[in-house]
């Protein structure tokens, strides 16, 4: 497995994307009538509307920023038309992609309005789009592969299956010198423990647990529990009764690996290795925050079903429930159901799950893109003031 | 339960994760009084019970007595604790074990 490689797309920065976007990216959400539109008059390009962006402050706006900022940075991204309300955030948002190389264009809408915008906007796109259908793949080692994973509608079988087959490939990942992110700090209540051992350091060790230590105490702050909601409803059709549980078949995705860094939420790393990131365990915000991170590809184990995809990071399907992988096949790209009856065995299931990572990583479309699920959801801290 | 599919003595009926485990996972739909054969998922024993309730795919199974407020284990770690006597092969779930974290607070 040493001479593993795959196809992306090289970028000014060095990374390597395994996709080629050309996104219209609204700054805030009273913009995104106006990205909709550019892309609608660019089939080609991709706008992607979120819900904020206005009167944020603090570490939320902060969050912000670095959530934007990362998603237009991130390797699979070719080029982006920023469009916001007023100049300011329009441009630092702008610039801060900037800082990658690739090519970036900027319009406020204020003082000249929606058509005008939409005319101006959707002319740079049309341009920056022609020049990324020039680009070529070229081949690239594992070392240069960021891989996230996050699992949803877990039940039993993905503590049995679907997540240690992840794990067995998140250990590849590392082994090849890339890049593996987990997170969902709520969701290893019960499992804490297994995750601060596995720290390479005790700094890193502390940072882990002030980090889960926060995330209770806001929980708590609510004056309510976690009870009706974790575990979920589908996580209780599946068959686990506690949160407990939920996070102890969680934290297989990290297989025998220790943990090299603890990241803030869409916080790039800066050393390689298998990176701890402070996330909601909600999966269309933790997987947003891992493209921001800058992941190129996402592992999703899902026991009942889980559907969600994400418009830049090709989210892969991996269940080992034999009901849903019969049920909803269109969504599941993997399926190592037959880790249940013993017909494979872990290493084989990880075999099977690393070759389709390899295959996403060089364009294969997942399940989740042919869907069209591209859900993009920030993450707020706070209210707004 | 759309199908029901029975262990034979070839597949097992339910997979232990960790030796001393006191429940294990149902990986087919399994009838009540019958006899199901587990298989650990380290190792080389096979765990027989006979099956006191139903127990969906996917849903638990106590492999021995477990008394009313003792931890329920499974990995290896407690996942939580019974709030009622549990028999082997009894299905084991939200009815019968609840978690010891995230427990809802007495109203103060």
């Amino acid at each position: 497995m040493k001479n593993a490689s795959f196809w992306g797309y090289r970028r000014q920065n060095g990374r390597m994307g395994t996709r080629n976007y050309v996104i219209i990216l609204p700054v805030d959400d009273i913009s995104n009538r106006t990205a909709e539109a550019v892309a609608a008059n660019v089939p080609g390009t991709l706008a992607l509307p979120h819900a904020y962006g206005r009167l944020q402050f603090g570490q939320d706006l902060e969050l912000f920023f670095r959530t934007l900022i990362g998603v237009g940075s991130n390797p699979n991204v070719a080029a982006v038309v920023v469009i916001g309300i007023e100049p300011r955030w329009t441009e630092r948002i702008a610039s801060g992609i900037r800082a990658t190389g690739k090519p970036v264009e900027a319009f406020s809408i204020e003082g000249r309005g929606d058509f005008a915008i939409t005319a101006m906007a959707a002319r740079a796109a049309a341009g920056l789009l022609q020049q990324a259908s020039e680009l070529r793949r070229e081949e690239a080692p594992v070392s240069e592969l960021w891989v996230s994973a996050k699992c949803g509608e877990s039940d039993t079988t993905t503590g049995l299956a679907s997540c240690p087959t992840v794990g067995r490939v998140l250990e590849r990942v590392v082994a090849g010198g890339g890049n593996a992110f987990f997170g969902e700090t709520s969701e290893l209540t019960g499992g804490e423990h297994i995750v601060a051992d596995r720290m390479k350091t005790p700094e890193l060790r502390e940072q882990f647990m002030a980090m889960f230590r926060d995330y209770a105490e806001m929980i708590e702050r609510t004056g309510d529990d976690l009870l009706g909601s974790q575990p979920t409803e589908g996580n209780i059709a599946g068959g686990l009764s506690t949160i407990e549980e939920k996070a102890l078949g969680n934290i297989e995705k990290i297989g025998r690996l220790m943990v090299d860094s603890v990241l803030s939420p869409a916080e790039a790393p800066s050393t390689t290795g298998l990176h701890f990131m402070d996330t909601s365990s909600a999966a269309a915000e933790c997987v947003t925050l891992f493209a921001a991170a800058g992941a190129t590809v996402h592992l999703f184990p899902t026991g009942q079903g889980n559907v969600i995809g994400n418009p830049i990071l090709p989210v892969l399907k991996v269940s080992g429930n034999p009901k849903t992988v019969a049920g909803m096949s269109e969504h599941i790209d993997v399926d190592v159901s037959q880790l249940l009856t013993g017909e494979i065995n872990i290493d084989e299931a990880g075999d099977q799950l690393w070759e389709m990572t390899l295959r996403a990583a060089c364009g294969r479309l997942m399940c989740a893109e042919v869907l069209g699920h591209r859900e993009f959801v920030l993450t707020k801290l706070h209210r707004s003031a | 339960m759309a199908q029901k599919r029975q262990s034979s003595s070839g597949e097992p009926g339910f997979l232990v994760h960790n030796r001393g485990d006191s429940v294990g996972v149902a990986v087919a739909d399994l009838a009540s009084q019958t006899k199901a054969n587990g298989r650990l998922l380290s190792g080389e024993e096979t765990p027989k019970v006979t099956l006191y309730d139903a127990v969906p795919l996917g849903h638990k199974l106590a492999l021995r007595e477990i008394a009313r407020g003792e931890r329920v284990i499974k990995y290896g770690q407690v996942i939580g604790e019974a709030t009622s006597d549990i028999h082997a092969g009894n299905h084991v779930h939200v009815h019968n074990i609840r978690g010891l974290r995230w427990v809802k607070k007495e109203s103060k």
